[in-house]
């Protein structure tokens, strides 16, 4: 099955490696560790724990899922990052502990999840796990110096020790989610990294910001803060989500549209498709960030758009058959179909270039990396097709690095041995 | 707002000198100038990064948080003065005289919230622990009032300066934004009761989340733009197999948007059914290109294959999750009426209503371009034709929701073909 190792498009649901698994237990030993501290030291302040609970779970209920596969719940962060920083409520001071913070927010992220369970939308354990997995650190960190009266009394003391603790929370869970998407994906932990602060810089900002109002509104409004000051957050969360499911419905439609060269018999059925799983999977094996990620599935899933200026379409549509020159112009028409969408300029860039030979011949600059890994994908594909066969598979790579240094660049080919032959 | 007309220019004159006199006339006893410096930077930063709406320039900004915070904790003069930051917004675009009047705008409207403000027994300052939640009844009042104000005199000038036809007018004040604009203003009640804890820094916490979602609409927004263009970019692309329905697409969108308006649809469905004009003839990919480009009649098999496009173009946008009612237009746009297209043979109200707005605006489009087999129609001719077959082919409450369309807003036919230019072939081009 050669298909198999570069098929995952995400995080896979139901296999957790082992990552997960240990980032899973160890969120369950917490949960079990602070309840039976609490039930040990007594629940301080019942009316709070209620009210930051019901905020949390309410939370976790309106999870949003995010560009890339992934999760966010910013309202039961914020809430739970809330508790965790709270100093006064009302009049009265706030001495929780950190277990007991830690217990309400697992407690509540969990009766949050029991609606989409019943419902039949699997919980993400994982991004669960890595969100508890930053309030607690949270809490451990700050309870003890507030209980303790060690953080001053004026905003202007309090407000930097807070600031500090989100943000090392914040990249605590960064951190931890980065190492298990490189688990799951197959990439680099530094790009993962990466991409993960940058996806998540606005919603951090937002969520943090919204943690430290209701902590210092507590004070005036007393609980009441906890139910006004979740009000900027779902402004957020509305726009947020919007944003995702535009962003979901663009892929989805350039994937469907992208096939009407399949419908139009000009490549075989699920070439464009193969193809951009392979080219992704090729591009992430060489450390490529999540952007230029995206605009390589986009070039990839319509690089053959330039066929449907053929008036008969190429015998079984392999454009690696058929000469250079006219692979060519197929390319610059397809790229010139791109740029009339006048927002993906440099998707068009990577079209236009798929047939350039990888060494400069002096008239040329080298092209860019993900039109070599197209380049490569695309030949592959058209050697192998939708075959499972493991010997034609390491057959079409034995020829492309036949090919490589002139006509395809050797670390692309290199990435798609190992990932259609990873034994080898 | 380029040319105004008399009564547009006494309009905005009179609402400018009531701002003047609301604002000099004071009193300025007790009035905390600091906070009320804060407010106004907080009120043009809002103003700054305003979003535009359409092309008449109606932009809007989150301006009503920082006026109704400034209600609560300065009173009606306090959030006057602080409305008049408006007029400091670094933004492009407002031309002096919608500077002017979108000031006295908002400084009416701020300081008739602090008006009602106070008469439902609001106490102006600083709220402290004992305030709540006494102060949420006065201020709501206020919200309303402030966007009520607001509503009615920016409804004014739209309609006074408001040009024949313009759709903008309809389009750029729905009722939803005055919801959100409500929303906005409930964070001013937060900034007003954190300002006795983080005093100034209030508003550099309560902004982050706001922009953040400033940021999430606009990059919607963007993403939305880059959509559209790419759908129609890829349709134009499967358009250049068939050189004579260059513009088809587009054109077939267009038409089925004039009825959808027509007909009053809710603008959600009006954008689905743009795609499915978009999207409705992607299936033609699948018919040969020699059957299309036929001259004469076309024997039993080209028919047939002709047949399969619209179930062929719902294979290929099924999977785009967004257009449940978009798919069962595409695949019924050939039926009719009666009972006697394809592919299901449906008739009546069997058909999809997107399907039936689609057929009537793709034989539209069809009479008045350019054919392989003939030429294009003039438009009146085309009218008579759809009139003759309304109930037989065509629902007759669609063809005349198009026609009075075409009547009002006119139709723009494509450009005759130039006779015998070649498709672009691998040899040409």
């Amino acid at each position: 099955m050669a298909g198999r190792w570069y098929e995952p498009r995400g995080l896979p649901r139901h296999a957790l490696d082992s990552g997960h698994w240990l980032l899973v237990a160890f969120a369950g030993l917490l949960l079990i560790w602070s309840v039976a501290a609490t039930a040990v030291t007594g629940v301080h302040n019942v009316d709070a724990a209620l009210a930051f609970g019901a905020l949390i779970a309410f939370g976790e209920l309106l999870r949003l899922n995010l560009p890339g596969d992934r999760e966010a719940a910013p309202i039961a962060t914020a809430g739970a990052m809330a508790y965790a920083l709270v100093l006064r409520i009302g009049s009265e001071p706030a001495r929780t502990w950190p277990s007991q913070v830690v217990a309400v927010t697992a407690l509540a992220m969990l009766i949050g999840a029991l609606p989409h369970l019943a419902v039949g939308r699997p919980a993400k354990l994982t991004a669960m796990s890595a969100r508890l997995v930053a309030v607690a650190c949270a809490a451990a960190a700050f309870r003890p110096l507030a209980n303790a009266g060690l953080i001053g009394s004026r905003w202007w003391t309090q407000l930097p020790v807070m600031l500090g603790v989100i943000a090392v929370a914040w990249f605590l869970e960064s951190v931890v989610t980065a190492l298990i998407r490189t688990d799951a994906l197959r990439a680099r932990f530094s790009v993962a990294l990466g991409d993960e602060l940058r996806v998540q810089f606005p919603i951090a900002a937002a969520t943090g910001a919204s943690a430290l109002l209701i902590a210092f509104a507590a004070e005036v409004m007393g609980l009441a803060a906890v139910l006004v000051f979740a009000a900027p957050l779902l402004v957020t969360q509305v726009a947020l989500r919007r944003y995702a499911g535009i962003r979901a419905t663009y892929l989805q439609t350039v994937r469907a549209l992208a096939r009407v060269t399949e419908i139009g018999g000009y490549v075989e059925t699920g070439h464009s498709a193969r193809v951009s799983r392979l080219a992704v999977a090729i591009g992430r094996e060489l450390g490529m960030p999540e952007a230029a990620l995206l605009e390589l599935e986009y070039a990839a899933l319509m690089h053959d758009i330039g066929q449907l200026s053929l008036r008969d379409p190429v015998p079984g549509g392999a454009t690696v058959l058929v000469a250079r020159d006219e692979q060519r112009r197929i390319a610059e028409y397809g790229a010139e179909v791109i740029q009339q969408a006048r927002v993906l300029d440099s998707v068009a860039d990577i079209v236009r270039r798929q047939s350039d030979p990888c060494r400069p011949d002096g008239r040329f600059q080298p092209p860019p990396l993900s039109s070599r890994i197209i380049r490569a994908a695309n030949a592959y594909d058209d050697l192998v097709g939708s075959s499972t066969d493991s010997s034609r598979a390491a057959e079409a790579v034995a020829r492309l690095r036949l090919d490589t240094a002139a006509e395809y660049d050797p670390q692309v080919v290199d990435a798609l041995g190992n990932l259609v032959s990873p034994a080898a | 707002m380029d040319k105004l007309s008399r009564i547009a220019w006494l309009y905005v004159g009179a609402a400018v000198a009531a701002a003047v006199i609301v604002v000099v006339k004071g009193p300025y006893a007790g009035l905390d100038w600091s906070q009320i410096g804060v407010l106004g930077l907080l009120l043009v930063a809002c103003e700054s990064s305003a979003t535009l709406l359409n092309a008449r320039n109606l932009a809007w900004s989150a301006n009503t948080m920082a006026s109704l915070a400034a209600v609560v904790l300065c009173g009606p003069v306090g959030a006057a003065l602080v409305s008049c930051g408006t007029l400091f917004g670094l933004r492009r675009g407002p031309s002096i005289v919608q500077r002017m009047f979108n000031t006295a705008m908002y400084v009416l409207s701020a300081y008739l919230a602090g008006r009602a403000f106070l008469a439902f027994g609001g106490h102006v300052g600083t709220p402290g622990q004992s305030s709540f939640p006494g102060l949420i009844g006065p201020f709501a009042a206020a919200a309303v009032v402030h966007v009520a104000v607001n509503f009615l005199l920016l409804h004014g000038v739209f309609w006074l300066t408001r040009e024949p036809g313009d759709a903008s007018v309809r389009g750029g004040l729905d009722f939803k934004l005055w919801l959100t604009d409500l929303g906005y203003g409930a964070f001013g009640v937060l900034i007003a009761a954190l300002w006795s804890v983080l005093g100034p820094f209030t508003p550099v916490l309560v902004l982050i989340p706001v922009f953040v979602a400033r940021w999430a609409v606009a990059q919607f927004a963007a993403q939305q733009r880059a959509y559209e263009a790419t759908v129609s970019a890829l349709c134009q692309a499967v358009e250049t197999k068939d050189f004579y329905t260059r513009g088809h697409s587009e054109r077939v969108s267009r038409g089925a948007v004039m009825i959808a308006s027509e007909i009053g649809m809710r603008p959600e469905r009006v954008g689905a059914i743009r795609y499915a004009g978009m999207l409705h003839d992607v299936g033609k990919l699948g018919v040969p290109t020699s059957v299309l480009q036929k001259r004469g009649s076309l024997t039993d098999d080209e028919y047939a294959a002709v047949q399969l496009h619209p179930m062929r173009g719902l294979d290929m946008v099924r999977e785009i999750g967004f257009l449940d009612e978009a798919l069962a237009g595409i695949m019924h746009h050939h039926e009719r009426i009666d009972g006697k297209g394809y592919p299901m043979g449906l008739a009546g109200d069997e058909i999809p209503e997107f399907a039936r707005v689609l057929g009537v605006a793709d034989a539209f489009d069809a009479m008045t371009s350019d054919r392989s087999y003939r030429g294009a129609r003039p438009i009146p001719e085309a009218i008579a034709e759809l009139r003759k077959w309304a109930g037989k082919q065509f629902d007759p409450a669609f063809v005349d929701a198009f026609v009075a369309a075409i009547e009002r807003d006119g139709w723009t036919a494509p450009e005759p073909a130039p006779a015998g230019e070649p498709l672009r072939t691998i040899e040409s081009l």
